[in-house]
């Protein structure tokens, strides 16, 4: 294998798995040590300005960055990042002195954002602080889109969106509530520099069984509930309910179910239990909160008695899957399975919308009506109007608006200015060593060995008789820092030099999982077969380095490395040093350099 | 050096060996010496030496003297019985653990100050008596625990840290083990485990007297140029005369190697050494020629490594004593002490 190049950014970035999975790339392991330091501002302005809503995001995120955690490869699981930011949020002094300002002097562009969702607030939150003059529409009465009116306030009460979205507003972003936006060429029409859409994945689909018109009054789309739930239009609920769907909205709607009246909620699926899109936690709580979920079920018919719903029929099926791993199901030939139910829950799926914006405009749709991008600018075919959210490539997730808000707004800062787009700010980032002196590292290098600790809840019977009231109650100052303990420090990256290795094999001997190994070097496949432990997760690199003095080679394979700093304390001549990378993604207005 | 313990976390595959255990079950207390020291090489070497032949830790009885090399028992087997003899007393002391129960493995640890200087007369009266052992010399040429004065086995000729040149003959631990009667004679590299770990299991299911010389530099006091005993000196001039592989009972011997290439000594509990030669005609079975080879080499400056002689059958002090076979502590107050009548009976046939 050739030496690994170390020189730029990618290499190391790939080592801290949770930031490379972070659609935002929050350097997390920097965040979680300030959180085991106490310092709770400096961990939330970190967030802050990669994720712009750390205490939405500390209770709600889909949290990519988990499963990817080191730690979960070596112990029984990932550190619990997620509930780490809330902490940050939670116990932060008032920051409001730390937030950028926006210039006094406006630069004279003016940009429309489609949508007060989280896309949105961050194209205007990134673009606001340039001088931009930004504005809002939404048909809302506050900020926050599907942060506000899909997502149930026992996990997420409106005070932390009030807070978070606040920061941006407070930026001197005008806002317009109470407005939908029903023509995007009249918009078009009011003279604005760029357009940004963030009207999100707004339709829910429908379950068109027999029945369905029949009984339509007992049947509801899942995120129009939830909306009208956050909104207090709706307050109670049947009895009997039964939820469709297994994702995260599914989720959402039978505990909110169980908090308005239902005392038997069933949610029913037709995957698996482990295929289900709803994140594993978000199961866990369902269950938890006495939700049974039957697996393997597909609804065949709403039965009702004049209009009356009476109950959901299912039929069984199996899951087989085919050469290409694509699944189908395919009925058991067992009979079907009746459910009573008074009513009904369609969570199955959100789908986009966009009969506001003509056909005739210029902007183009692709097959599945979905606007045709540049899927690194979010352009659209209409160079002044950009995409971004669940509006841009479809339904994902709040982290992956903010991302793509944050890419989109260097997209219309360049636009703006003139400037080519595809010529993007490359991210900041530095490698330091971490050496204070022959045993003393400036990050705490011993290895905790706790399990990972629950974030604590209010009792059942409390929480599932008020809906508003938050069921989580967040990690107190010692479960935080015990948590942060946890974190390996993978951003304290091992770097080797070459000519100062004497091959003493100390590093070897020391590293307690058999990471180095020095060796000749040959083609990847026969060097993973034959390291001191053989690294069969191609996922994870190895890192080679330059042909040493008896013309073998170093071999570390990244998989498993616990950056202790064992290795770089027993090396006699500091060929390893543990050094720490922290990158940001470049904000927008940032220029890019030239070389 | 490092203060922190390892952590205890282990990788999910971390291979398990016949008794159950894991490769970490069989290390020690974290090293106290130098970074770099080649004696920590020395201990991984032994950890898996042990690891591969499924030894139960228990069954290990780990001695040494005093040294930076005599620390080193604390840092491997942390399971295994242990003791800190006086200076240069390692073989002493194991020679009675050994009389009293044959049962445990015995593994001396010793140092080139312990064995060549304060020690030579135990160390060459355990070999010549044939305790059944395996001896260990981490061998730097220097004192590095007294700032790095030479010790007997460093070369003549060789420079000190400072510049000083030693003028006295070096002692070959090697050369003498072979003239006192050891019956398993290696010499090794800390930096070479792929040569080192075979020797110590070689040297392990030895019956008799095993004595292995590793060259293990010391990072601090002779690791530099003019050194003869640094990691650079000993790898341009290591001529290895053959490769080992420990072959147990339990396992299948497959080798593609040429037949003539290869030579096979059958221990005496069936563990089979497969010796890959690397110097044309070296033959580890013959004594003399291995002791003349030793002396020509030595003189063309080369450090002659590998399996430099074995004798498969030979035999071992509990058969020249013909000692009991059980462990004086599993036989029981009557037979120890048989009392006053078999005295009697005793003084009575000697009259």
């Amino acid at each position: 294998m050739k030496p690994t190049n170390i020189g730029g950014h990618d290499y190391f970035h790939k080592v801290v798995d949770c930031q490379w999975a972070c659609p935002a790339h929050t350097p997390v392991p920097e965040y979680i040590r300030l959180i085991a330091a106490g310092r709770y501002s400096d961990a939330y302005m970190i967030n802050w300005r990669s994720n712009v809503f750390p205490g939405i995001l500390g209770r709600v995120c889909d949290r990519p960055c988990e499963p990817a955690c080191r730690r979960g490869r070596v112990d029984k699981e990932p550190v619990a990042i997620c509930r780490l930011k809330r902490v940050c949020a939670d116990l932060k002094d008032d920051i409001q002195d730390r937030l950028p300002r926006a210039p006094e002097k406006k630069n004279g562009k003016r940009i429309a954002c489609v949508g007060a969702g989280p896309a949105s607030l961050t194209v205007a939150r990134d673009l606001a602080v340039l001088g931009y003059q930004v504005t809002v529409f939404d048909n809302g009465v506050a900020p926050g889109g599907m942060m506000r009116s899909q997502i149930p306030k026992f996990r997420l009460p409106d005070e932390v969106i009030d807070e978070e979205c606040g920061y941006i507003i407070g930026l001197g972003v005008e806002t317009r509530y109470n407005q939908w936006v029903g023509s995007l060429k009249e918009l078009l029409a009011g003279d604005w520099d760029a357009v940004f859409v963030g009207t999100g994945a707004p339709k829910g689909r429908d379950a068109p069984i027999p029945g369905r018109q029949e009984a339509a009054k007992h049947i509801h789309i899942g995120i129009d509930w939830l909306a009208n739930v956050a909104f207090g239009h709706t307050t109670k609920i049947s009895k009997r309910v039964i939820v469709l769907g297994g994702g995260n909205t599914a989720m959402d709607c039978c505990r909110s179910a169980r908090r308005l009246g239902g005392d038997d909620v069933k949610v029913i699926v037709r995957s698996g239990f482990e295929e289900m899109k709803a994140s594993p936690w978000e199961k866990e709580e369902a269950i938890h909160e006495g939700i049974p979920i039957l697996n393997m079920r597909v609804p065949k018919e709403f039965r009702h008695d004049n209009g009356k719903l009476t109950g959901v029929l299912f039929e069984i099926v199996r899951a087989e899957y085919d050469a290409k791993g694509r699944r189908s199901l395919i009925p058991t030939g067992e009979p079907d399975e009746f459910h009573e139910c008074d009513e009904v829950l369609v969570a199955i799926g959100q789908e986009n919308a966009f009969p506001w914006i003509e056909k005739d405009i210029g902007l183009e749709f692709d097959k599945w009506d979905m606007p045709v991008l540049d899927e690194k600018t979010l352009q659209s075919t209409l160079p002044k109007v950009f995409f971004g959210g669940d509006a841009a490539l479809g339904p994902k997730n709040i982290i992956t608006a903010a991302a793509q808000g944050h890419e989109a707004a260097i997209s219309i800062d360049l636009f703006c200015r003139g400037k080519k787009l595809d010529d993007r700010p490359p991210p900041e980032f530095n490698l330091v060593s971490q050496k204070m002196g022959i045993h003393e590292w400036s990050y705490d290098n011993q290895v905790s060995e706790e399990e990972r600790k629950k974030v604590p809840v209010k009792a059942l019977e409390k929480t599932l008789k008020d809906i508003k009231l938050e069921l989580e109650m967040g990690f107190d100052p010692f479960m935080a820092c015990a948590e942060a303990e946890r974190c390996l420090n993978c951003d304290i990256e091992t770097v080797f030099t070459v000519k100062t290795c004497i091959e003493c094999d100390a590093c070897v001997d020391i590293c307690p999982t058999e990471c180095i190994t020095f060796t000749r070097n040959g083609e990847e496949d026969d060097l993973r077969g034959r390291l001191k432990a053989p690294a069969p997760n191609r996922e994870q690199a190895l890192y080679v380095s330059d042909v040493l003095k008896t013309g073998r080679v170093m071999v570390k394979d990244e998989n498993i490395c616990l950056h202790c700093g064992m290795c770089a304390e027993r090396c006699p001549t500091g060929a390893w040093d543990m050094q720490k990378f922290f990158m940001q993604c470049a904000d927008a207005g940032t220029e890019a350099k030239r070389t | 050096m490092t203060y922190l313990a390892k952590p205890k976390l282990l990788r999910a595959d971390a291979p398990r060996n016949a008794v159950g255990y894991t490769r970490r079950d069989y290390e020690g207390a974290i090293s106290t010496l130098c970074a770099g020291c080649g004696h920590d090489s020395i201990s991984a070497a032994v950890v898996q030496a042990c690891f591969d032949l499924d030894i139960e830790p228990h069954k290990v009885a780990k001695l040494s003297g005093i040294g930076c090399s005599s620390k080193t028992p604390d840092y491997f087997l942390g399971a295994s019985h242990g003791f800190n003899t006086t200076h240069g007393r390692m073989p002493s002391v194991l020679t009675g653990a050994a009389l009293a129960n044959r049962e445990l493995i015995y593994l001396g640890v010793s140092g080139d100050g312990d064995s060549a200087s304060i020690g030579i007369a135990q160390f060459a009266h355990a070999m010549r008596r044939g305790v059944n052992m395996a001896y260990i010399c981490e061998n730097n040429g220097v004192y590095g625990l007294t700032k790095g004065q030479f010790s007997a086995t460093a070369d003549k000729g060789s420079k000190n840290k400072r510049g000083v040149v030693n003028s006295d003959t070096p002692i070959d631990l090697v050369a003498l083990s072979l003239q006192l009667g050891a019956t398993f004679v290696a010499r090794s590299f800390s930096g070479d485990k792929e040569q080192l770990v075979p020797l110590i299991k070689g040297a392990l299911r030895h019956r008799g007297p095993a004595f292995i010389d590793v060259i293990s530099p010391c990072v601090t006091f002779n690791n530099h140029a003019g050194s003869t005993k640094s990691y650079d000196y000993v790898r341009e001039h290591n001529e290895a005369v053959n490769r080992l592989d420990v072959i147990l009972p339990r396992d299948k011997i497959e080798t593609s190697y040429s037949p003539g290439s290869l030579r096979r000594v059958v221990q005496h509990d069936g563990s089979v050494l497969l010796l890959r030669k690397v110097a044309v005609d070296y033959d580890p079975a013959d004594r003399v020629a291995a002791m003349n080879y030793l002396q020509e080499r030595q003189t063309l400056g080369e450090i002659v490594t590998g399996l430099i002689y074995v004798d498969s059958s030979a035999e071992d002090m509990h058969r020249h004593l013909n000692t009991v076979e059980k462990p004086l502590n599993q036989l029981g107050d009557a037979y120890l002490c048989p009392g006053s009548k078999a005295l009697d009976a005793l003084n009575a046939s000697l009259r």
